[in-house]
């Protein structure tokens, strides 16, 4: 691009990334077939339209719209996978793949490692959640730890559109089961277009804002508030340093302790449960390696030990917030 | 029951059925010696009673057919051809078996014979042989996948979802439902409203056949029909194969739960030397069959040989396919 004549960047929802990825690796490969409820464009192109038009570009052999069965669509894109296809299954809401998880963790995650190698599971296992929307109990919940602490699985989720088109795309050319997470809530919020082609590596965080006093560690929607809260800061003289993982597992442990071991202070942020979460991995990862130089012990970030209240004030109780993140950076500060 | 009788097959298949069925008897019987032997240190669901039933269905597909089927399944295994040292080297975690040793009895793999999946969850099998059979579809390669699975399999939600998604998508599968009469301790009647379980294909439309597993003939009509059905795109099929498990769920179960009389009538009615009997009845001579056996009995012991010989695998497989990458040491 001319640096000169600056256009105007082109903008793209998670929506829209979502679908160009498969687009594309459709287009790319016969073998990426897609799998879920309601997905084809007769039945409405998925209730988040994630894959509108596909199955009038691709065809509904390809495009597949399934009876309400997880068990049997995880278990189709399973068998598929393990002879070279590249399944891409929807699972519509996190809480249904609960009924599913025979599959996903005996199966999908075990069949490389108990074959010997001989039979790798290409498979993506797309699928939203997250409160906010008023779902209430069954419908938001943040299962990522459920999934990070089964070997053989990646977990993987995006905090910006471009992101989202580009890690979908990593997932589904990776030899190994993906679950790929995408927020409820953010179907419709736009960020910068990506370049065709562009792909994101898994296993590889980034850095969302340098800083140089306190790493915010995160993913998906809590990088929007952690650098919210961190321009903030700035005012406060406190300088925020956030990382995204964007694959949570594995994670890129290297990133963090390089972040870590220069501000010397972090707090790690998700919108999951506290208790049991990702946050308590991390954390302890950096006191394992960083104890002696740590200004002050790592803070977590998370949501309340409770079922996802319906009550917009109870679910408000709930949820992280900002203010949660700007307390425990300024206690990572000693203020 | 599938009554009405075919031609006979010819008799290079009858001898195939039987070579299968025996090498299952044999090494079945190996086994066992072994694991009371304290030669081998691993639980063990026999398939004694249940050989011909498995060696009449795979001689019915093709070397390339898929199959899935689960922790009792060396009879099927060995069937579908995994050479039995490979197979035997797994069951006592050496690095020569088929899966390096990190499968065992229970996940046994073997692509190059069609053995893609073995599953120690009861019922899982049926989602993953619909994937296989939906690749085939998409690929057109022709191929048709079997998952064989137990009568008390068919009371897990897996079961049903996967009836229903074959039977919509006109799936190149067959489920074979080896019904030997007991999910672990429990009778079939106890678990299982309906009365037969081919009663459950109706329900999804699928065709359903009802055989005796453990007459090779009739199992071997029923197989080479569902599979024909498959490859020409007419969709799965659900058999229940009738057949009885001599040696209870699990080696070293006492079977207490089975009425005397209805062991004592299987036995006698066991299909090992049924068969026998009925290919003598058929011209074929005991010398053609006791070379059989002897050629067998060789191979099983050179198997189990091979098996004891072999290594452990090198401590650092534990970070070998976990992911496609390594993982850090
Ligand atoms: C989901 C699940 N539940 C329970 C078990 C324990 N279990 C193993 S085999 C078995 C009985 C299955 O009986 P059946 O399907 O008739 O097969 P058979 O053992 O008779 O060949 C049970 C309950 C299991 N492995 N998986
Ligand atoms: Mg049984």
């Amino acid at each position: 691009m001319n640096a000169e004549t600056p256009v105007k960047a082109k903008k793209i929802n998670f929506a829209q990334a979502i679908n160009l990825a498969m687009d594309e690796a459709m287009a790319a490969d016969k073998r990426v077939i897609l799998l879920g409820e309601d997905i084809a464009d007769g039945q409405g192109g998925g209730v988040f339209t994630a894959t509108k038009g596909l199955s009038t570009k691709y065809g509904v052999a390809r495009v597949r719209s399934t009876p309400i069965s997880e068990q049997a669509i995880v278990g189709a894109a399973v068998g598929a996978a393990i002879v070279g296809y590249r399944p891409v299954a929807e699972i519509m809401l996190m809480n249904f793949i609960t009924v599913a998880m025979d599959q996903v963790v005996n199966h999908a995650a075990k069949l490389r490692f108990m074959s010997g190698g001989q039979t790798s599971v290409p498979l993506t296992i797309r699928t939203a959640t997250g409160a906010g929307v008023g779902f209430g109990g069954q419908h938001s919940d943040m299962l990522e730890a459920w999934f990070a602490h089964v070997p053989g699985l990646k977990v993987v989720t995006a905090s910006n559109p471009a992101d989202a088109k580009g890690l979908l795309l990593a997932c589904i050319q990776d030899d190994d089961p993906c679950i790929f997470i995408e927020n409820t809530a953010s179907y419709g919020v736009s960020g910068p277009a990506p370049e065709p082609g562009y792909v994101v590596p898994l296993g590889k965080a980034t850095v969302a804002r340098e800083g140089s006093d306190v790493t915010v560690i995160g993913y998906g929607a809590v990088i929007g508030h952690a650098l919210a809260v961190a321009k903030e800061m700035e005012a406060d003289g406190v300088s925020v340093e956030v990382i995204d993982l964007r694959t949570i597992a594995p994670y890129d442990e290297a990133a963090v302790l390089a972040s870590v071991g220069k501000t010397k202070r972090a707090v790690v942020v998700h919108e999951a449960v506290r208790k049991f979460g990702v946050g308590a991995e991390i954390s302890a990862l950096i006191h394992e390696h960083l104890f002696d130089e740590l200004k002050a012990p790592v803070q977590r970030v998370g949501s309340a030990y409770a079922p996802v209240p319906f009550s917009p004030a109870l679910e408000k109780a709930y949820l992280y917030s900002r203010d949660d993140i700007a307390a425990a950076i300024h206690k990572t500060m000693g203020r | 029951m599938t009554g009405d009788t075919a031609a006979e097959p010819d008799r290079s298949v009858l001898l195939d059925i039987y070579r299968r069925a025996n090498l299952i008897y044999q090494a079945d019987e190996k086994f066992r010696t072994m694991i009371m032997g304290g030669q081998l240190q691993i639980i063990y669901y026999s398939p004694r009673g249940q050989e011909i039933l498995s060696a009449a269905l795979m001689a019915a597909l093709n070397p390339d057919d898929y199959l899935v089927t689960t922790y009792r399944g060396v009879h099927d295994q060995l069937a579908k051809g995994i050479p039995p040292r490979d197979l035997w080297a797994e069951f006592a975690g050496k690095k020569t078996g088929t899966c390096k040793g990190k499968g065992g009895p229970m996940h046994i793999t073997h692509p190059e014979t069609g053995v893609m999946v073995t599953t120690g969850i009861v019922g899982s099998g049926l989602p993953i042989a619909n994937g296989l059979a939906l690749a085939s579809q998409l690929e057109g390669d022709g191929k048709v996948t079997v998952v064989c699975f137990g009568d008390a399999a068919s009371n897990i939600g897996a079961f049903h979802e996967s009836l229903n998604m074959a039977q919509i998508w006109k799936l190149p599968v067959i489920f074979v439902c080896q019904n030997n009469l007991y999910g672990e301790h429990t009778p079939q009647a106890m678990s299982t409203g309906a009365k037969e379980l081919i009663d459950r294909a109706p329900g999804y439309g699928i065709k359903g056949v009802q055989v005796n597993g453990n007459d090779a003939f009739a199992m071997y009509q029923a197989a080479s029909e569902a599979a024909a059905r498959a490859r020409a795109g007419e969709g799965p099929t659900f058999i229940e194969a009738k057949t009885f498990r001599f040696f209870g769920h699990l080696l070293g179960d006492d079977s207490h739960y089975i009425p005397k009389e209805e062991m004592a009538a299987a036995k006698l009615a066991d299909p090992i030397p049924g068969y026998r009997k009925a290919l003598l009845e058929r011209q074929v001579s005991e010398a053609e069959l006791d070379a059989i056996d002897a050629e067998i009995a060789e191979v099983v012991a050179e198997a189990a040989a091979h098996a004891l010989a072999s290594d452990y695998p090198d401590t650092d497989e534990i970070r070998i396919d976990v992911l496609g990458m390594e993982i850090a040491a």
